[in-house]
């Protein structure tokens, strides 16, 4: 743990290090690059109006993640359940696949409007597919001897899913909200980037169009932390309560 | 009380892509008895007890597997494999009433504890596999297989992975209280079928031999001289290139 903090922190001082060296060596005007020192005053004093921004995406992220998580588990399982939803179903998914998530967020604003919801609904997107699929295909590597078992038991296929397959199937569940947790601030972002009037992406796209440029950072690194603190409750969250499970 | 165990005849031949697995064979598995099906590795001695055990889906038996009294198979058989399949993820007790669990049926977990405490497992109801030795978890296999109360069992080489006093005393145990039910075990061990057969049969790439199997009640005791000799004969036998005519 110690040795951990350690090395983030040298790793932490080695960036800003290297950030200041850059603008210092190139002779950067603040309007291009500010320097670490500039961003850290800026994030001082705006942190209000940052930290009220930042409230509003980390709701979108949280509930898209949820809403997410748990579509997504439903789907898997629903896919698992049945040959014929795998025929229905998978192909659809693929394809709404080859849509990239970012054409779709004019759309979503336009039917769900500039509030929490679009952004919510893009979040909810981009992390439906990598959280089914990374469940789905969990769910269909069930060890063979085990569904042996099961069936000269004589096990209906629902208890067989909910007692043996998700129970198995957990861990790779978990890889998929791993990836759904750095995924859903990038989703919430687009929506905010498409048409908002809060949040981490208003407030970038506005210092931007000012030439706040030190302020843009700000919310940057913010935003940054939040992800890395996502991931990590998230990481924690799957520690705790899926990847043991299936080795426990 | 417990309906009479039917004899089983298996009569046919497989094969896996039209490649033959075994066979034409005839194999009749005495009412009531252990009979011991001995072979090499890769002689189809597993793919024979999966096609009974009616999980097998990619080999083609062309023939029939019928009991004595007439009826279905399915439902009176119950498995036990080499690995123990013990869910990680449930505690002892949960694993050994897997079955009713599965089939929505109600638990009878007096009858568990008391199959648990016959296999001396009383101090180990709540814990969890891994926290159990390997021959403790196969105890717990072999008494999730006793709670089936199945009038077939279908043994596939369930103690090889154990070490030598563990397999002896796995061996006691599973012959006392299999005892009056019809029991086919596969097994590559000739002391393991000299001890536990009623009946031994050795399946090869010509096909299936019978052997008389040394006297004495089962399980015989692993010092019986007779049992030794026979067991000596046994590996004989299998290690003879093609059928001779080896006395037993």
């Amino acid at each position: 743990m110690l040795t951990r903090l350690v090395s983030l922190t040298a790793v932490t001082a080695l960036a800003v290090m290297l950030w200041q060296a850059l603008v210092t060596l190139a002779e950067l005007p603040p309007f291009i690059l500010p320097g670490p020192l500039r961003v850290a005053e800026t994030l001082w004093a705006s942190r209000a109006l940052i930290a009220h921004h930042a409230t509003i995406t980390a709701a979108e992220v949280l509930i898209g993640l949820a809403l997410g998580a748990l579509l997504g588990g439903l789907s898997a399982i629903g896919l698992a359940s049945s040959p014929m939803s795998r025929r229905l179903i998978r192909p659809m998914m693929v394809f709404s696949q080859a849509i990239p998530v970012f054409a779709l967020a004019p759309i979503l604003t336009l039917w769900l409007g500039y509030g929490l919801w679009s952004k919510v609904a893009m979040a909810l997107l981009i992390i439906y597919f990598p959280v089914t699929s990374a469940f789905f295909d969990a769910l269909m590597r069930t060890p063979q001897p085990w569904l042996d078992l099961a069936r000269v038991m004589g096990a209906n296929p629902a208890r067989l899913m909910w007692h043996i397959r998700v129970p198995a199937a957990l861990p790779g569940f978990a890889s998929g909200l791993r990836l759904a947790a750095v995924y859903a601030p990038i989703g919430a972002i687009i929506g905010e980037w498409v048409g908002a009037s809060k949040g981490l992406g208003y407030l970038m796209l506005l210092a931007n169009g000012r030439a706040k440029i030190d302020l843009m950072f700000a919310a940057l690194i913010v935003l940054a932390l939040l992800t890395l603190l996502l991931h990590a409750g998230v990481d924690r969250a799957c520690r705790r309560w899926l990847d043991g499970a299936a080795t426990r | 009380m417990r309906p009479a165990p039917p004899a089983l005849v298996i009569d046919g031949h497989a094969r896996i892509d039209g490649l033959p697995v075994f066979g034409p064979l005839r194999l009749s598995l005495a009412a009531g008895r252990i009979t011991c099906l001995l072979g090499p590795s890769g002689v189809g001695k597993t793919t024979l007890l999966r096609l009974i055990a009616g999980v097998d889906d990619v080999t083609t038996f062309t023939g029939t597997i019928t009991a004595s009294d007439g009826l279905p198979l399915t439902g009176r058989m119950a498995l036990m494999a080499q690995s123990d399949l013990l869910l990680p993820w449930l505690d002892v007790l949960g694993n050994v009433t897997l079955g009713a669990r599965l089939r929505g049926a109600r638990r009878d977990l007096i009858r568990a504890r008391q199959i648990l405490n016959q296999m001396g497992l009383a101090d180990h109801l709540e814990k969890r596999p891994d926290a159990l030795s390997g021959g403790q978890r196969q105890r717990v296999a072999l008494a999730r297989t006793l709670m089936e109360d199945r009038p077939v069992i279908l043994l596939d080489e369930p103690f090889s992975a154990l070490d030598a006093r563990t397999r002896a005393e796995m061996q006691d145990l599973a012959a006392t209280h299999l005892a009056g039910r019809t029991v086919l075990m596969v097994t590559h061990d000739p002391a393991e079928a000299a001890r536990m057969g009623h009946a031994i049969v050795i399946l090869s790439e010509t096909g299936l031999v019978d052997v008389a199997p040394p006297p004495g009640p089962v399980p015989r005791p692993v010092e019986d001289p007779e049992t030794l000799a026979a067991q000596g004969r046994l590996l004989a036998r299998l290690r003879a290139p093609a059928p001779g005519p080896v006395p037993c």
